[in-house]
């Protein structure tokens, strides 16, 4: 006796959270594939994750490694000689939802590799930075400043894309 | 704007969508399917006797379950038994489903379906063996069913058997009965077991 759930309760239980940092993690276009990879590959592994596992942090943990591969590829496709190992593909963003949601995305989207992993993992994810650091790398500080660095930016730009976007005399 | 709200914002910036994690899921278990990797698929079907779910192996159908043994209680004994890699799979139950169907529309009076008995052994599993030779429309007594699996005292222990039928409806435990005529315990019930008992009558 395992005591382990069904496998259909861990997708109905965490599939959305993974689909959002996949999406912030890649933007719409390949965050589908993420999904898909890192649930078939987590499903394949599953009976032998120790019963007392958190399951979160596992299937984060395997979309962080799905996204790099993604990332990987799609900057093989685009460009052929350079390398560009910190920074996404452009127009990876295509914005999943419309306004300022949509600038938000592509606010996210335009965050170095590691702010933007950093602010998925803590704050879409909700994973604490002791286990944000052990999937991304480096100390737990250093995860912490990362994810500032991002909100930090995040809140420059998207409050000046409200502000355009907000009242007709853009008084703000 | 405070990192709290810029954390509720960025969580609508990426919403939640149902219709997607739908299509993906599916995709999920197709893709399992294709890699060998989906143990158990299941489903649930509606039906006079209430929801049934319905679970395969690739061996075949393995668990036919009522709404009263608790399908969720039902489903974490199949990930504890079987494997834990089990997906909401309806397209892999068609044809069990479409069998069910025809069944209690009064259209279908013997199943032909591949069977996974892993879940019933030994003695049970003998007794359970020769329930589908009693014929649609008729009934059997316990006594006869432990005579049936070569054992005509163990009559209690045939009756357990029954009770413990893992694939009930499919595996008529509802056509045995006691030797007066009561119709005795089911899994689902004993309104259940009238049901299917007064459908076979009257087809």
């Amino acid at each position: 006796m395992t005591g382990k759930q069904p496998f259909e309760a861990v997708v109905t239980q965490h599939g959305a959270t993974v689909l959002r940092v996949c999406r912030a993690v890649l933007g719409p276009a390949d965050a589908d594939d993420a999904w898909s990879e890192t649930f078939l590959s987590a499903m394949k592994a599953y009976p032998d994750l120790p019963a007392d596992a958190n399951v979160e942090a596992w299937l984060v943990t395997i979309a962080h490694r799905k996204a790099i591969d993604v990332t990987r590829a799609a900057a093989r496709r685009a460009i052929p000689v350079a390398e560009t190992p910190d920074t996404v593909a452009a127009g990876a963003a295509d914005g999943p939802a419309s306004g300022l949601d949509s600038d938000l995305a592509d606010a996210v989207a335009g965050l170095p590799t590691k702010q933007k992993q950093a602010v998925a993992y803590h704050y879409l994810a909700g994973l604490p930075y002791a286990d944000v650091a052990d999937i991304v790398g480096g100390s737990a500080d250093a995860a912490r400043r990362a994810a500032a660095d991002g909100i930090a930016t995040l809140r420059r730009t998207y409050s000046s894309a409200a502000a355009t976007k907000g009242e007709p005399d853009g008084s703000q | 704007m405070e990192a709290n709200d810029l954390a509720r914002d960025l969580a609508r910036a990426f919403p939640d969508t149902p219709g997607d994690l739908r299509r993906l899921h599916d995709r999920l278990a197709a893709a399992a399917e294709r890699d060998g990797i989906l143990d158990v698929a299941y489903r649930t079907v509606d039906s006079p006797v209430g929801p049934l779910l319905l679970a395969a192996t690739d061996a075949g159908l393995v668990r036919v379950a009522y709404a009263s043994e608790g399908h969720d209680t039902v489903l974490q004994a199949l990930a504890d038994r079987i494997s834990p890699r089990i997906l909401d799979a309806p397209a892999l139950l068609d044809g069990p489903a479409r069998e069910l169907d025809e069944y209690f529309a009064g259209r279908r009076r013997r199943f032909d379906l591949p069977l996974d008995w892993r879940l019933s052994a030994g003695f049970r599993r003998a007794v359970l063996s020769h329930l589908p030779e009693i014929e649609y429309g008729h009934t059997a007594s316990y006594a006869a069913i432990a005579n049936l699996a070569g054992h005509p005292k163990a009559v209690r222990a045939a009756a357990t058997a029954c009770a413990t039928n893992p694939l009930p409806v499919v595996v008529p435990c509802h056509r045995v009965i006691y030797s007066d005529g009561r119709i005795g315990r089911y899994l689902g019930g004993p309104d259940a077991k009238r049901i299917l008992l007064d459908l076979e009558a009257a087809a």
